[in-house]
């Protein structure tokens, strides 16, 4: 082991790997343009990884993106106008938040269809619930008559 | 050899899980006592098989035997031992090995504790849980057998991602599926009812502890993973919406919407077949997620290694579970008329609420879940669905639901007054406003989510402390005495306020600062004085790792030294970020430490986290809450005899 840990962590040192997301020399003076970046950032995918957003992801990629999204802030871009720029070279993969545009629209009414569908359905059992004539209580059946009667005679 | 034995006696545990789910179903059906009396011993059997096979793999395991393939793929020599043990399920083979073993676990103590239940009721119970266990044993045996051997033993394994190797990880998925696994014995009960075409109030308060463990279970497994996220990843971060976590959630919501409507079928003979419904549904669902986690259909950050194959198995027994589950019930859910009546106005009517949103809840996660596949199968659209989107569908729910439930919670059955419910809860709704004017005025001008999270939580909690209040006629001295069912009640809705207040502030009101620190130099983040001291390297077992010590001082008070490491593991080549956190009631204390930059200084992270673990506080009181209930005199008192009484009659309404 021991042999093994000083070229390792000259290794370590040298290359530098990103082993952090967002890093200090990546963040701009103007702390206004610099929340919007970190906000922009949360809603856009890392491509590489698996469900992370590029302010939270270690990748290369997202590092590069991430200055990406600060140079067009810097350019005097609007938020939407740097997103857009962004999704138009990746697509819309990129984007976390999926657009309300076509067949994702399903996506965004299921929620709220769900709710009026599931309380539609609750009103109308609430309403038979409420008017239900009263159960009679059922007889017992033959077994449970008989276990009756073992526990009374014990 | 001792894998050989573990490898036979997972064979064993399937010719016996296939006994399992024939000979008690056909001693049900035409009344044998002794086929019946199978079922018992083959489900004791088969845990015992189950076990010797899981020993088997943990030994092999614990003494390092690489010529077995899945020791040498996951473990390696340098690894501490308590990571040796965990190692057995830190991977596809041996989590599902132990996955069968909680199955055939909850299988045999039905058995055990079942004696109360009708004979026939239990055979069928054991039947069907048997049949699950035939299913996933042949699974594991066909596509993911753990006792494959090398040919040429290598001299050292490839350890197991170093990710998972923290205590919080290692005991998170026994927890999980725990959870997953135990509303298995839901849906066999469902099944059964259906088989019998019987379902009342004795079946419910049956039904009722199993989805109560199984719950609790998923409820602490899931904190853990939470809260591992938290410390591990180097962010602070606790929930990501990542397919597998919501596999793991959505089984959560139908469990708890499961809880409560599993209540009004045993108190009011109501909700009848919808509780099974969603008996069925709740153990779908964690099927769905397994399908989720294994078969990389869905990318996400925790897949085990993938399949095509496990996954079209997988989705096979899906499909013969589920689908012969909701076919048997839609030949018998209507027979199951309910009796109880009750006004508009009524516990019930809560309680069906309360279903309404946790149903549909779990169902904007599943659609979220599922769209990428989707959009992309049915409309050609590569797309993604992240955390921005489920924060926006999800929450509403979840503040309807919490709007809603001390309500719910205090008013009576069958028929009550609004007003009187409303009037009693005045200081909870006081204490909601009190906490959220105060949260608003600490928190001027940052966002709204801190003080509707606390107005939330604060209603929750109060809510929780009348209800018992109430419920004890105002007398302090009985508060104590109240039953379990109470406390545990109240315990699960205050966690839930906790777990609300926690997310919320911790969110609204986190302070970040990244930069690049030079030795001795400090800097102020949010009221402390932070200084880098010192970095060093330092050896550990099976890693290497770069140690800073960093000093925060508050203005004229504590003082807090922390450790943050940046390791490395040599042989799975993984670099890990551990960052150091001083835990406290009202603020984590938490520091990262970076890479060492050109010119000299560290890159250093500090955040503040304010109620963090009031987070996962609240998700351990919910669950001790759980437990409160679990040992309620009822379940108790009902495991002592040997009952099979009919069902209490429905009282008349007024």
């Amino acid at each position: 082991m021991r042999w093994l840990a000083a070229p390792l962590l000259a290794l370590m040192l040298l290359s530098a790997t990103p082993s952090l997301s967002v890093q200090p020399d990546e963040i701009l003076a103007d702390p206004a343009l610099e929340a919007r970046a970190r906000g922009i950032s949360a809603g856009l995918r890392c491509l590489v990884c698996r469900n992370e957003n590029i302010d939270e992801s270690n990748a290369g990629l997202a590092r590069d993106l991430r200055l990406l999204v600060r140079e067009r802030l810097v350019a005097g871009d609007s938020d939407d106008a740097v997103v857009a720029y962004v999704v138009d070279r990746y697509g819309e993969y990129v984007l976390l938040n999926p657009t309300t545009s076509g067949a994702n629209l399903i996506l965004w009414i299921a929620g709220p269809a769900a709710l009026l569908v599931g309380l539609g359905g609750a009103a109308l059992y609430l309403r038979r619930r409420q008017n239900a004539p009263e159960a009679g209580v059922a007889p017992l059946s033959d077994d449970e008559a008989k276990r009756l009667a073992e526990i009374l005679k014990s | 050899m001792i894998a050989e034995i573990g490898h036979f006696t997972l064979v064993l545990a399937l010719a016996l899980a296939l006994v399992q789910s024939v000979i008690p179903l056909v001693g049900a059906r035409m009344r044998w006592a002794s086929w019946m009396a199978v079922g018992p011993v083959a489900a004791t059997l088969q845990f015992v098989c189950l076990a010797i096979s899981f020993a088997a793999l943990t030994h092999a395991f614990v003494t390092s035997d690489f010529s077995l393939r899945l020791v040498y793929e996951n473990s390696n020599t340098l690894k501490p031992m308590l990571y040796k043990v965990t190692g057995v399920w830190g991977n596809h083979e041996g989590s599902m090995l132990l996955w069968v073993l909680i199955l055939a676990l909850f299988g045999a103590s039905a058995a055990w504790f079942g004696g109360a239940l009708p004979d026939q009721l239990r055979a069928r119970v054991l039947a069907v849980q048997g049949s699950i266990g035939v299913a996933f044993i042949a699974f594991i045996l066909f596509t993911s057998n753990p006792f494959l051997r090398l040919a040429q033993p290598p001299f050292d394994g490839r350890d197991l991602n170093p990710l998972l190797q923290d205590p919080g990880l290692a005991f998170h998925p026994p927890f999980l599926y725990l959870g997953y696994v135990g509303l298995s014995m839901a849906f066999s009960f469902a099944v059964a009812a259906l088989i019998e075409g019987r379902v009342d109030a004795a079946w419910a308060r049956w039904v009722r502890p199993w989805t109560l463990a199984a719950w609790m279970f998923l409820t602490v497994g899931i904190a853990l993973g939470s809260w591992w996220a938290y410390y591990e990843l180097g962010w602070g971060g606790f929930w990501f919406w990542d397919p597998v976590e919501n596999a793991s959630f959505m089984p959560w919501l139908l469990a708890t919407a499961l809880l409560h409507s599993a209540v009004v079928v045993e108190k009011r003979e109501a909700l009848k077949s919808w509780t099974v419904l969603l008996a069925i549904l709740a153990f779908a669902f964690s099927l769905i997620g397994t399908f989720i986690v294994r078969s990389g259909v869905i990318t996400s950050v925790h897949a085990f290694a993938n399949d095509p194959e496990r996954g079209i198995f997988i989705l096979a027994i899906l499909a013969v579970f589920v689908g012969g589950a909701l076919t048997l019930y839609a030949a018998r859910a209507p027979a199951m008329e309910a009796k109880g009546v009750f006004g508009i106005v009524s516990r019930e009517t809560a309680l069906v609420l309360n279903n309404v949103l946790l149903a549909v809840a779990a169902f904007v996660v599943f659609v979220g879940t599922i769209w990428p596949l989707v959009a992309e199968l049915a409309f050609g659209r590569k797309l993604s669905v992240g955390a921005p989107f489920f924060e926006a569908a999800f929450t509403p729910f979840f503040v309807l639901l919490a709007l809603i439930l001390p309500l719910g919670a205090m008013i009576p059955w069958k028929r009550a007054r609004p007003g009187r419910a409303l009037r009693s809860l005045l200081p909870a709704a006081l204490l909601a406003f009190a906490l959220a004017a105060l949260a608003w005025a600490v928190g001027t001008g940052r966002p709204i989510l801190a003080p509707v999270g606390v107005a939330l939580g604060g209603w929750l909690l109060g809510g929780a402390a009348l209800d018992l209040w109430q419920r004890s006629g105002g007398q302090m001295s009985r508060i104590a005495r109240l039953p379990r069912a109470d406390w545990g009640r109240a315990a699960a809705h205050g966690g839930l306020g906790i777990t609300f207040i926690g997310i919320a502030l911790m969110m609204a009101w986190n302070v970040e600062d990244i930069r690049i620190a030079k030795l001795g130099e400090s800097f102020t983040v949010g009221g402390y004085q932070v200084t880098l001291d010192s970095v060093e390297e330092v050896e550990g077992p099976n890693f290497l790792s770069t140690r800073a010590k960093i000093t925060m001082t508050r203005e004229g008070g504590e003082t807090v030294v922390l450790h943050p490491e940046k390791r490395i593991y040599p042989v799975a080549a993984m670099p890990t970020t551990e960052a150091a956190i001083d835990n406290g009631i009202f603020r984590d204390l938490y520091v990262v430490i970076g890479d060492p930059q050109e010119g000299g200084g560290w890159a250093v992270r500090t955040y503040i986290k304010p109620f963090a673990n009031w987070i996962w506080a609240g998700c351990i009181i919910m669950a001790l809450g759980g437990l409160l209930s679990l040992s309620d005199r009822r379940y108790r008192v009902a495991a002592g005899a040997r009952s099979a009484a009919p069902p209490p009659a429905a009282q008349p309404a007024e």
